[in-house]
C-alpha cells in the first residue's frame, strides 16, 4: 500500500494552524456561550460573524446566479466554462453561511423554527426562506456534476428537463435575498451613519453582490488554475472583469447621486473614521479596479486582472463590515472589535471553503473540457475550446 | 373591546427610592445584579433601572411600542404584541439571531451572553398580572405615584392635564405618545428628553413601515422577474437557433 504524505508547504501549515485554532474557538463557543468566544454585547449584538460570515459569504456567492443568468438565460454560451465553477463556489458559499450561522445563532438547534413559525413581516424571515430554498436550488444545479461522474444518465435526462425553470427560480431567489440582506438595516435609520444608511440599501446590496460575485469567479478561476494547472479562459475572464467593474461603477454613481439628493454628501467632506473607511471601501473596491480594468492592456494582463479581482473582493468585504459594524453608533463609549475567537472561526470557514472547492474540483468534472459538450441544460454541438490557454 | 393598558412615568414626581426596581426583581424572580440600584444597568437580570441625572431620576424599561419593532423583525415571531398592550416573548421559539436587539429603537432587549442556552430578556409589563386585571409590580410599588398604571387613553389625558396645569414644571412633551409610532409607556419630564438619555431622534411613523416598503416589492420581483427571465430565455435561445440555422444553410450552399 502506498502511503501518501502531503508535501509540507507554507500555506498548508498556515491552513492547519487556522483550523486548529478555529476548532479551539468552536469548543469555547459551544461550552461557554457567546460571551466566552466573542466580543459581542447588549449594545453590539451583531459582529463579525454576521458582517463577514453571513453578509460577505452570501454576497460573494452571487457569481453563481450571475453567471448562470448570462449562460443559461441570456444564452451567451461562450461563458459556459465558467458556469460550473461559479455554481460550485455559490453552493459551498451557502453551506458555509449556514455553518457560520450555527456559531452566531444563540440557539442554533432552533434554526428549523423558521420553517414552522412564520413572520412574513420580518426581513430576516424572508432571508431565511430564500437561503434555504436557494441552497436547495444550488444543490440541484450542481448535482449533474456528480451524476456525470457516476454516469447516471437516466437521472441526468430528467434533470435537464427541469434545469431552466430551476435556474429561473434560483435567479429570482438570489435577487430577493441579496437585496434583502440590505433591507435588514432599513429598520435602524436612527442608529446608522447616514454615509451608509439609505432607503436604497437593498439596491446597493444587490448591485455590489453581482459585481463582487463576478470578481469572485475570476479569483476562483485563478486559484484553481494555480492548483491544477488547468487552462484559464483568459479572454472570458477579462470580459467578466470588465462587467464586474462596470456594474460596481453604476452602483457607485447611484450612491453618489443618492448622497447628494438626500443632502448627506457633506458627511464625506468631514474627515473622520467613518468617511475615511468609506473612501477606502470605494477606492479599493470600485474606483481603482475600474480605472485599471477599463483599459484593455490591464484587463488582458492576467496579473492585473487577478489583482483587481482581489481588490474588488476586499472592497466588498470592507463595505459589508462598514454597513454592519462601522456605521452602527450605539450608546456612547461602546465600540466593538472582533475577538480572536471570532476571527479564528471566520478564517477557519474561509480555509474550509477553499479546501472543499479544491477537493471537489479535483475529483469531479467541474473544470473539465467534456462539460462543454455535455452540459446541464443545453447541448452544443461544436466544441468551443479554442480559447484555452494553458 | 379590550382597552390597551399603559404605564405613565412622571419624572417630576419620582424620588429615586428604588421601590419599583426591587418590586420588578421580585415579581420576575431576578437575582441581585448590583448592590446599588442607581448604578445598575438594564441587563439579562434587570428589566428596569432608575438613572440619576442631577436631581432628576428617570426609569428605563421596555416601552411596549404599539407597532413594536422587535415584534416585526423576529423571523420566528417569538415576540408578540398582546391586545392588552404588553409585548411578550416566547423563549421556546427564539433562534437567538438577536435582530430584535439590533433593531429596537430604545435599546431594550438584553441577552444572556454567557449561557449556552441563551434567552432574550426584557420587561414584559407583568403580563400575567395585567391579564388578571392587576396593575404592574412597579406601579403597585411606587408610593410617590410617579409610576402609575391604567388604560392608555386615560393616562394620555392625565399626562396632558399635568402639562397644561403646571406648564412650568414640565417640558411640554409626552415621550412615547408618538415616538416610533407610540408606545404603552408614557413619560413626562421637567427637561428635554435627550438630557435624560432617551432616544429623541426617532421618526414618528413606526419603524416597521421602513421595511414594509421594501417587502412590498417582493411579489412584483417574483412575477416580473419570472416573466422577464422566461422571455429572455426564449428570445435568446431562438436567436441562437436562427443564427445556427443560417450558418448551416450557408455551409451547405458552399
Ligand atoms: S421598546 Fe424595544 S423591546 Fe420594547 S416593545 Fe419597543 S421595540 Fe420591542
Ligand atoms: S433573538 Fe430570538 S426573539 Fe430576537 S429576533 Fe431573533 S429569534 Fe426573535
Ligand atoms: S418606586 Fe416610584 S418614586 Fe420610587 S424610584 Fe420607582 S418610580 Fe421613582
Amino acid at each position: 500500500m502506498k502511503i501518501i504524505i502531503p508535501k509540507i508547504t507554507f500555506w498548508r501549515v498556515v491552513a492547519v494552524l487556522i483550523v486548529v485554532s478555529g476548532l479551539y474557538s468552536t469548543y469555547l463557543r459551544f461550552t461557554g456561550g457567546l460571551s466566552a468566544s466573542t466580543n459581542l454585547s447588549d449594545e453590539f449584538p451583531w459582529g463579525l460573524w454576521i458582517g463577514f460570515d453571513i453578509l460577505v459569504g452570501v454576497g460573494l456567492a452571487a457569481g453563481g446566479f450571475s453567471i448562470c443568468a448570462i449562460v443559461h438565460i441570456f444564452n451567451i454560451e461562450k461563458y459556459k466554462p465558467l458556469a460550473r465553477p461559479a455554481i460550485l463556489t455559490a453552493f459551498l458559499g451557502y453551506l458555509l453561511v449556514i455553518f457560520g450561522l450555527m456559531y452566531d445563532l444563540g440557539k442554533p438547534y432552533n434554526i428549523w423554527h423558521a420553517i414552522i413559525y412564520w413572520n412574513p413581516r420580518s426581513v430576516m424571515f424572508e432571508v431565511a426562506w430564500c437561503v434555504m430554498l436557494y441552497t436547495t436550488v444550488l444543490f440541484l444545479e450542481f448535482i449533474p456534476v456528480v451524476l456525470e461522474k457516476y454516469k447516471l444518465h437516466k437521472i441526468l435526462t430528467i434533470m435537464k428537463k427541469v434545469a431552466i425553470p430551476i435556474m429561473i427560480v434560483g435567479i429570482i431567489l438570489s435577487t430577493l435575498h441579496q437585496s434583502s440582506l440590505g433591507s435588514l438595516f432599513l429598520i435602524i435609520p436612527q442608529k446608522m451613519s447616514q454615509i451608509w444608511y439609505s432607503p436604497l440599501l437593498p439596491l446597493y446590496f444587490f448591485i455590489s453582490a453581482v459585481g463582487a460575485g463576478l470578481s469572485m469567479v475570476i479569483f476562483e478561476a485563478f486559484l484553481s488554475a494555480r492548483a491544477f494547472n488547468k487552462g484559464i479562459e483568459e479572454d472570458l475572464l477579462s470580459n467578466i472583469g470588465l462587467f464586474s467593474v462596470i456594474v460596481l461603477m453604476i452602483g457607485f454613481i447611484i450612491k453618489i447621486i443618492d448622497l447628494i439628493i438626500s443632502r448627506n454628501f457633506y458627511l464625506l467632506l468631514k474627515l473622520n473614521n467613518n468617511s475615511l473607511l468609506y473612501f477606502l471601501e470605494v477606492l479599493i473596491g470600485i474606483l481603482i479596479p475600474f480605472g485599471l480594468l477599463i483599459q484593455k492592456r490591464f484587463r488582458e494582463d492576467r496579473r492585473w486582472l487577478y489583482a483587481s479581482s482581489i481588490m474588488v473582493i476586499s472592497g466588498f468585504l470592507l463595505n459589508r463590515l462598514n454597513v454592519s459594524i462601522t456605521s452602527i453608533s450605539p450608546d456612547v463609549g461602546v465600540t466593538y472589535f472582533p475577538s480572536v475567537n471570532e476571527i479564528s472561526v471566520t478564517l477557519m470557514l474561509v480555509v474550509l471553503g477553499l479546501w472543499s472547492f479544491k477537493m471537489i474540483a479535483k475529483y469531479f468534472p467541474v473544470f473539465e473540457e467534456q462539460i462543454i459538450k455535455e452540459n446541464f441544460g443545453t447541448e452544443i454541438q461544436e466544441k468551443t475550446v479554442t480559447n484555452r490557454i494553458t | 373591546m379590550l382597552k390597551t393598558k399603559a404605564i405613565l412615568f412622571d419624572a417630576t414626581l419620582c424620588v429615586g427610592c428604588g421601590e419599583c426596581y426591587s418590586a420588578c426583581k421580585h415579581a420576575n424572580h431576578l437575582p441581585e445584579t448590583n448592590s446599588d440600584y442607581l448604578k445598575d444597568h438594564l441587563n439579562a437580570n434587570t428589566f428596569t433601572v432608575i438613572e440619576q441625572y442631577g436631581d432628576i431620576y428617570v426609569r428605563k424599561l421596555c416601552m411596549h411600542c404599539l407597532d413594536a419593532t422587535c415584534v416585526s423583525v423576529c423571523p420566528v415571531g417569538a415576540f408578540e404584541k398582546t391586545d392588552l398592550g404588553p409585548v411578550i416573548y416566547d423563549e421556546n421559539k427564539c433562534l437567538g439571531c438577536r435582530y430584535c436587539m439590533q433593531a429596537c429603537p430604545h435599546h431594550v432587549p438584553r441577552y444572556e451572553w454567557s449561557r449556552v442556552n441563551p434567552r432574550v430578556r426584557k420587561c414584559i409589563m407583568c403580563y400575567e398580572r395585567v391579564k388578571n386585571g392587576d396593575q404592574t409590580a412597579c406601579a403597585e410599588a411606587c408610593l410617590a405615584e410617579a409610576t402609575i398604571f391604567g388604560d392608555r387613553d386615560d393616562l394620555i389625558e392625565i399626562a396632558k392635564q399635568r402639562l397644561a396645569e403646571n406648564p412650568d414644571n414640565y417640558y411640554q412633551h409626552i415621550y412615547g405618545l408618538e415616538e416610533a409610532g407610540g408606545s404603552c409607556v408614557l413619560i413626562l419630564s421637567p427637561v428635554p428628553f435627550d438630557q435624560l438619555g432617551y432616544s429623541t431622534n426617532l421618526p414618528k411613523e413606526p419603524l416597521p413601515t421602513y421595511t414594509s416598503k421594501a417587502l412590498e416589492k417582493i411579489p412584483g420581483i417574483i412575477v416580473g422577474g419570472g416573466a422577464f427571465l422566461s422571455a429572455m430565455y426564449w428570445l435568446t435561445k431562438r436567436k441562437n437557433q436562427i443564427a445556427k440555422e443560417e450558418k448551416q444553410l450557408n455551409s451547405t450552399k458552399h
